[in-house]
């Protein structure tokens, strides 16, 4: 049966739409518009070694490495409780955590200003306490907190359908066999549970080390991570070649990050990796 | 027991730390003024401006036009490229799943201006075609990689059965195979909808002028402060969503389906 043929307007598809565009990006970053002509140039990638953005990318990374840290300390106890209950009850409590995703997450992102502001909800609560109000927005902290919150979900979800699929039977044996519950868990759940966790942590890390817009809205004007960088490059100063720069660097420590990670994943997982 | 108790209470502070934020929205959305953090009293306002403001109710119907645009062409495509991927065999399969993994993969703000930069090459203007080009662009890998585990699931046979009975190729696909793998179909034009319907980053750099959707016209009212009125609109969009699950969740207890279950997550 020649099924073949119909994955061919996706083939031209994915050949105008995913192909060429990437390699335009990495024609823009290593040229340089002079004079009416594009010549070849290292010169957009040599621009970042500037101490200011070398100093964007290690606080987008260190960021982004915190957020992941803070989501599977957070998120991997969420999966375990959930997963020892009866299925009946798991799919309700995992619905819980999906269902905030629904809202809009700029909007979402936004409440946290109500929140967290000078005259905001929790600064209410701290006064009335006869505390002095305290600085919660435009910091860091504002930023990881907007992070952790955004990215959880991506943490439990795919910790917890891991953890839900284990044999039961092999905690048994292990119970049966005289472990205790500190063994049990880094003997067999820990280690069964790694390809859920670094599913977990690609699906956080990324989308934190590219943000743009939660260090837009809870780190204020001038607070600057790598998506900051390249959203001004693109939409402000017109600079696509040094734009297109960033970006390819940016992809190349997504692409180390994730070639660390994967190393320990002993048993490679197939294609359903993403929910 | 002390440990039950403290998981209950960990479970509840994690929803809680989830939830917060919505609650905050739905109910400054009943709220009499139009700074956030002063409560000034219960109003209907808010839900009744929604109806008459043309700035919202122009994102909103861009949203949902090329949401609806998107999800129906990228799980049109998808599945038959999912098909097609499934007859292929060899390097030629690689190739093609390891180039659909790349809008996946690649971070939005990647996707963005690669997408960007491809419409500024081939002088489009920007506008609903490159939003719509961009949005089927970034659903149609979700399609693909919900629709091919369930045609590993088919058994292979089933097709050529049908052949060999005298069904031509595309009647065994029309008769055969897509009633086979139609809850991934229609999983993957779910998850196309709600992504294209959320999407932010590639609608931005990829918008014209006066065709934005609501995450653009939410992203530059959070600079002058968001209108109440966009409040009340996501509160009711997420009502209603709510409703529609519990809709759906009763359905599916009624006619249990063991196999259904385990997947509808």
């Amino acid at each position: 049966m020649k099924m073949k043929i119909l994955s061919y307007p996706y083939i031209l598809w994915l050949v105008i739409f995913i192909v060429a565009p990437l390699f335009l990006v990495l024609l823009y970053a290593m040229t340089i518009y002079d004079g009416g002509s594009l010549k070849f140039t290292l010169g957009n990638m040599k621009r970042f070694l500037d101490p200011n953005y070398l100093d964007v990318l290690w606080i987008s990374i260190k960021l982004a490495l915190q957020t992941t840290v803070i989501t599977l300390l957070l998120g991997y106890p969420i999966g375990m409780i959930i997963a020892r209950e009866r299925p009946s009850k798991r799919n309700t409590m995992i619905l819980l955590f999906v269902i905030p995703m629904w809202m809009n997450f700029l909007l979402r992102t936004y409440a946290w200003l109500t929140l967290l502001g000078k005259n905001g909800i929790i600064n209410s609560i701290v006064t009335l306490l006869g505390f002095e109000p305290l600085n919660l927005l435009y910091n860091d902290g504002a930023v990881l907190l907007g992070m952790v919150y955004n990215f959880l979900p991506f943490m439990v979800l795919p910790i917890y359908s891991v953890l839900a699929k284990i044999d039961k039977s092999l905690i048994e044996a292990a119970e049966d066999l005289g472990a205790n519950r500190f063994q049990i868990f880094t003997k067999v759940i820990l280690p069964l549970s790694v390809p859920g966790i670094i599913t977990g942590i690609t699906m956080v890390f990324m989308p934190a080390v590219s943000t743009f817009v939660i260090s837009r809205l809870l780190g204020g004007g001038q607070y600057m991570l790598i998506g900051n960088l390249i959203e001004q490059q693109f939409l402000w100063v017109g600079d696509w070649h040094f734009g297109s720069a960033i970006s390819i660097i940016m992809m190349i420590f997504i692409l180390i990050a994730m070639a660390i990670t994967s190393k320990f994943d002993v048993q490679k997982e197939g294609s359903s990796g993403l929910w | 027991m002390v440990r039950n108790i403290l998981k209950k209470l960990y479970i509840f502070l994690m929803i809680l730390f989830l939830y917060a934020p919505i609650i905050v929205l739905i109910v400054y959305s009943f709220n009499d003024s139009r700074s956030r953090g002063t409560w000034k009293g219960f109003t209907l306002k808010w839900y009744a401006e929604l109806f008459t403001n043309s700035e919202i109710l122009s994102a909103l119907y861009y949203t949902i036009a090329i949401a609806v645009l998107a999800s129906i062409i990228s799980t049109i495509v998808g599945t038959f490229a999912a098909i097609g991927i499934y007859g292929m065999h060899g390097y030629g399969k690689k190739v093609i799943l390891n180039l659909n993994y790349l809008p996946v993969l690649n971070p939005d703000i990647v996707t963005a201006v690669s997408l960007m930069t491809l419409f500024k090459s081939l002088r489009l203007e920007f506008g609903f075609i490159t939003l719509l080009l961009s949005h089927i662009t970034f659903c149609i890998p979700y399609v693909i990689l919900s629709v091919l585990p369930k045609l590993r699931q088919m058994n292979k046979h089933l097709p050529e059965a049908a052949m060999d009975l005298g069904a031509t190729p595309f009647y065994a696909l029309r008769k055969v195979v897509i009633p086979e793998i139609k809850p991934g179909i229609i999983n993957g034009a779910l998850i196309a909808f709600t992504l294209s319907i959320d999407d932010f980053v590639i609608s931005f750099f990829n918008k014209g002028v006066g065709v934005t959707n609501l995450s653009i016209t939410i992203y530059s009212m959070a600079r002058r402060g968001i209108n109440p009125v966009i409040n009340a609109l996501s509160a009711l969009m997420f009502v209603s969503l709510l409703i529609l699950l519990i809709i759906i969740n009763k359905k599916d207890q009624k006619n249990f389906n063991p196999k259904k279950r385990g997947e509808s997550i």
